[in-house]
């Protein structure tokens, strides 16, 4: 953990007025235009130096993702890399033929493979044979174009090229010199609205590799994927992101393609563009090829709500690896007028080496390296988790941090927090803003977020005079109403020995 | 980050193109007007007669002031036995607070004014920053010249420290990347090279308090540092602060870097055992070069081509193609003043182990089969090329470039230059670096994984060393009151 501190503005009394003259140069300098099909479209000037970042935010993440097939928005994120009808083959109209073979095969392999009874080994074989030589088949149009539109956008001084998956939400971003600011446009207007799900199982092998990484082979990640699933009875959060390794192996092409067909819809999306440019100049530009995406009704959410948790859940992992320690409530999703008040307690508990669990837990007890709670996990959209976790050092047990951490939420319960610390963690979201303005990718990716969350990215100034608002009362009246123990979900690693036997990890002071 | 608002000469290609707003169909027909002519705002350097060597980068968009000290003497002056010794430093120089103060005092001294003073220790250097609002500047810069020359080293914090250090070795076997790249880094540069080496109970333990103050008196000279600070300021009142500040201080003794040596490991397969993943991670190394080698530039080009993004034989072969790896890399690594590490890497499924490494094995041969193509140099350079600009983009970036060209002893405009370079790398040049750097067969191979899922082939590469990662336990007496590992 780094102690990176936030800065703040000098004045307390003033600093809010300095903020709202900060909204105001940003009004000046922000255009926003929500498009006739629905999309919604952000610059910013900043000329700084001949360079614009995007950020291109999609309403959509592994929430959406259908029964059976996790993993499924995090797969198309991966698919909106491959390529276009134009850019990643060498003859469209035989791909296509050739991809649709493929998922005639795929489903008749499936059918074969899901079988409960009367599986037919030989006939599976044989089908899995048709649907891998449909796949070399199509892989003949697309093999010389591998990553076609990667390679323009790199050889075209595309820097920082990536895109992200969550529960709530997917994004892609990346940055040009200015004078690529069409050729952006066009590319990323074709990207979804052309996409080709081609190589598509090659890719599932690779994100089959990632989940490998993240979670099969990392205890920590093991954790996390078996501490959130147990923390969530009835909403999709308790489904990991990147997939069950059972869906991972089944979802189609044809799931993709549906997946985007019903979620990548213009409504959906909000795209922020920050740097040298002139709004004048270039929202006709975005305008002329992001308004080619099709106007479509947004999809019936039925997404439940977690219902009330009536009793503690625990769940424990024995490993070779060293213990850690984590343990979530249940709190109400981002709109809730409490919403900053889960930001003070966040920033008390864990911002540096003043807040309170760093101070307790790893400079007076001495039982910890590092310690923390913070909302949004897995998500904020929806109800989710305000998580505390620590990390014992040698010599010290998982029920050690869960018995300091409550030690210190008790305080909270039953102390009002100081008035030094209030106004602290009031400073510091209003520092914490002021860093955020001074890049092209921040603004991109923040006023994205609040546009898409709020559907006015005035947010980003108005969330710092919510925590403004936030007093004594409120942080224990929210610690008393969400920290007891049948709202809690505990996750802990619990060193089982076995390879590679570590020596003996000395316990207590070594002076 | 913040950047200064630079006047842009001229105005942009956009709206000179509204005539072409005809919708494009292909990406090709898109026009691509020259970028304007861009001169980022160069920071002023000024040399003190005692040898500190300041730069100074005005950046009025936000109002904060950073600095940022970097001293020369790091982790690999350290003796082994005392390995671990520059990260408790460079922790406890802030902790441990100043004469004056203790560190705890600092944390609510600074949070009060919500600004910050932090310290670091690293391989070939140390560290001291601050980070302020820009009325703070009296306050929070007294605090950092008081750190820099004044430092307590208190001892209660350096407790805290170790058992930090304690915790990081106790866990160094618990993720198997973190595994690989550093037994990847002994088997390339050899176990004892420092920068290979990791610390161990027993050297974390024999660090003392007075050797953390003995380094910064050997180090922390005004002939030793390199100061920049950037932000909202007037360059001619901070120079004249900062002269004040500075100039009585005395030199110091100039002080040697050692001689490093570095030896690769015999060529064959390396096997760590690790039972609970499902997952190889795979390393080929040897060793690169530095950057003031001549090859540098070609170099860039071929691990841009050969190992870099999407474009990437690497990632389009063992990636896209065969589906072998999420995570897949490479190339020949260049260090500032010592050779970095030539390295591919990936991960991939215990069962298809095997089948990796000989996938990598293709690669390496493919170069002299099937050299490097004008097409791929093209886009190599291209890539290079265009993103140019995202070296500069900002006065703090500008800031960064200039301190580390100081800092290692090359030309300030190395970077006007590397672009000149690298636009005369030919194909030749190219197929020459890889030739005279990727030998297959002087390449000890790394696999940290599961043996019992592996394929059939990765048994038939010949035998696999096994490495013991078993974690030296600490010597007895060592540690306090209650045992028992955890």
């Amino acid at each position: 953990m780094t102690f990176r501190r936030v800065l703040f503005v000098a004045l307390f009394c003033c600093s809010s007025v300095a903020f709202s003259q900060d909204m105001a140069s940003f009004e000046k300098r922000i255009t926003t235009r929500k498009l006739a099909n629905g999309l919604t479209v952000i610059i910013c000037e900043r000329p700084e130096a001949p360079v614009f970042s995007f950020f291109t935010h999609v309403d959509a993440g592994s929430v959406q993702d259908p029964m059976a097939k996790t993993g499924l928005a995090h797969m198309f994120e991966h698919m909106a890399f491959k390529g276009t009808d134009k850019i990643g083959t060498r003859d469209y109209a035989g791909e296509k033929a050739a991809l649709a073979k493929i998922e005639i095969a795929y489903a008749a392999y499936l059918a074969e493979r899901d079988k409960l009874v009367n599986r037919d080994e030989a006939k599976l074989k044989q089908l899995e044979k048709a649907w891998k030589d449909a796949i070399a088949e199509a892989d003949k149009f697309s093999a010389p174009y591998n990553n076609e539109f990667g390679k323009i956008v790199e050889s075209e001084g595309g820097e920082g090229m990536n895109a992200n998956t969550n529960h709530d939400e997917t994004n892609y971003y990346y940055s040009f010199p200015i004078n690529r600011l069409e050729l952006w446009a066009y590319l990323e207007s074709e990207r979804f609205l052309h996409p080709v799900m081609r190589q598509f199982y090659k890719e599932r092998n690779v994100v089959i590799e990632e989940r490998r990484m993240r979670t099969d082979s990392n205890p920590i990640g093991r954790l996390l994927e078996q501490f959130t699933s147990a923390s969530f009875a009835a909403h999709p959060y308790h489904r990991p992101t990147i997939g069950w390794m059972w869906d991972l192996n089944s979802f189609s092409a044809t799931d993709a393609q549906n997946f985007f067909d019903r979620y990548y819809i213009a409504p959906n999306i909000v795209l922020t563009v920050v740097g040298d440019v002139k709004a004048s100049q270039a929202m006709p530009i975005i305008e002329k090829y992001f308004s080619r995406l099709p106007a479509r009704a947004t999809p019936d959410e039925a997404t439940t709500t977690e219902p009330p948790q009536k009793s503690e859940r625990r769940v424990v992992l024995r490993e070779q690896s060293q213990p850690i320690y984590i343990e979530g409530y249940h709190r109400p999703d981002y709109h809730s007028p409490d919403d900053a008040v889960y930001d003070a307690i966040t920033d008390l508990m864990s911002n540096g080496r003043t807040s309170r669990l760093y101070r307790a837990l790893v400079r007076d007890k001495q039982i910890a390296s590092d310690s923390a709670g913070f909302s949004g996990l897995p998500g904020t959209k929806y109800p989710h988790l305000f998580a505390f976790y620590a990390v014992p050092i040698p010599g010290h047990k998982p029920e050690e941090m869960a018995d300091a951490i409550h030690a210190e939420i008790d305080r909270l319960k039953k102390e009002d927090i100081s008035d030094e610390e209030l106004k602290m963690i009031k400073t510091r979201a209003k520092a914490g803003l002021l860093r955020s303005l001074g890049s092209n990718e921040g603004l991109a990716f923040n006023l994205a977020i609040f546009q898409a969350r709020y559907d006015d990215w005035r947010e980003l100034f108005r969330s710092v005079d919510r925590i403004d608002k936030v007093t004594k009362a409120d942080v224990r009246r929210i610690s008393n109403q969400i920290f007891v123990p049948d709202n809690r979900t505990v996750g802990m690693i619990e060193f089982a020995g076995g390879p590679p036997g570590p020596g003996a990890p000395p316990q207590g002071g070594a002076q | 980050m913040k950047r200064v608002l630079i006047a842009l000469v001229g105005l942009l290609l956009i709206g000179s193109n509204i005539q072409l707003w005809a919708q494009a169909a292909n990406w090709k027909d898109i026009p691509i007007p020259p970028l304007p002519v861009f001169h980022p705002v160069q920071p002023k350097r000024i040399a003190l007669p005692n040898g500190m060597v300041i730069f100074l980068q005005e950046d009025h968009e936000l109002p904060l002031i950073d600095g940022f000290a970097r001293i020369r003497g790091g982790g690999r002056a350290v003796p082994a036995s005392k390995e671990g010794l520059i990260d408790i430093y460079g922790e406890v120089w802030r902790t441990g607070g100043t004469k004056s103060q203790t560190g705890d005092q600092l944390d609510d001294y600074l949070e009060q004014r919500a600004a910050h003073v932090e310290t670091g220790g690293g391989i070939d250097s140390t560290t001291i920053s601050w980070s302020c609002l820009k009325g703070d500047l009296d306050d929070v810069f007294k605090v950092f010249q008081e750190l820099l020359q004044n430092p307590e080293f208190r001892a209660d914090k350096i407790q805290i420290a170790k058992k930090g250090m304690y915790d990081g070795i106790s866990r160094r076997n618990d993720d198997p990347a973190g595994i690989a790249a550093r037994e990847a880094a002994k088997l390339a540069y050899g176990a004892n090279n420092p920068y290979a080496r990791v610390p161990e109970y027993a050297a974390v333990a024999a660090v003392t308090r007075q050797d953390l103050a003995e380094w910064h008196h050997t180090y922390v000279h005004p002939n030793n540092i390199i100061l920049g600070v950037v932000g909202d300021f007037d360059s001619a009142a901070m120079e004249a602060r900062l002269r004040q500040a500075f100039t009585a201080w005395a030199k110091g003794p100039i002080v040697k870097d050692p001689e490093i040596v570095f030896t690769t490991s015999k060529p064959g397969n390396y096997l760590v055992e690790k039972t609970d993943v499902n997952q190889s991670n795979i390393y080929l190394v040897g060793l690169g070069t530095t950057r003031k080698d001549p090859d540098y530039y070609a170099i860039s080009v071929f691990n841009e081509a050969f190992g870099g993004g999407f474009s990437s034989r690497l990632f389009s072969d063992i990636r896209t193609t065969k589906g072998l790896a999420y995570s897949v890399g490479g190339g020949i690594g260049t260090g500032w003043d010592r050779r970095g590490m030539l390295r591919l890497v990936m991960s991939t499924k215990s069962e298809t182990t095997g089948e990796a490494i000989q996938a990598l094995d293709e690669e390496i041969s493919d170069l002299t089969k099937k050299p490097i193509t004008d097409e791929e140099i093209k886009r190599a350079k291209d890539a290079i090329l265009n993103s140019f600009i995202f070296r500069f983009d900002s006065p703090g970036k500008v800031l960064q470039e200039k301190m580390l060209y100081e800092f290692y002893g090359y030309p300030l405009g190395f970077l006007e230059n590397y672009q000149k370079e690298i636009e005369k790398v030919t194909k030749e040049d190219v197929a020459r670096v890889a030739a005279k750097y990727m030998h297959r067969d002087q390449m000890p191979v790394l696999v940290v994984g599961n043996p019992a899922e592996f394929d059939k082939t990765f048994f038939s590469l010949g035998p696999a060393n096994k490495i013991d990662i078993t974690i030296p336990a600490p010597p007895p007496g060592m540690m306090g009151e209650q045992g028992g590992p955890q």
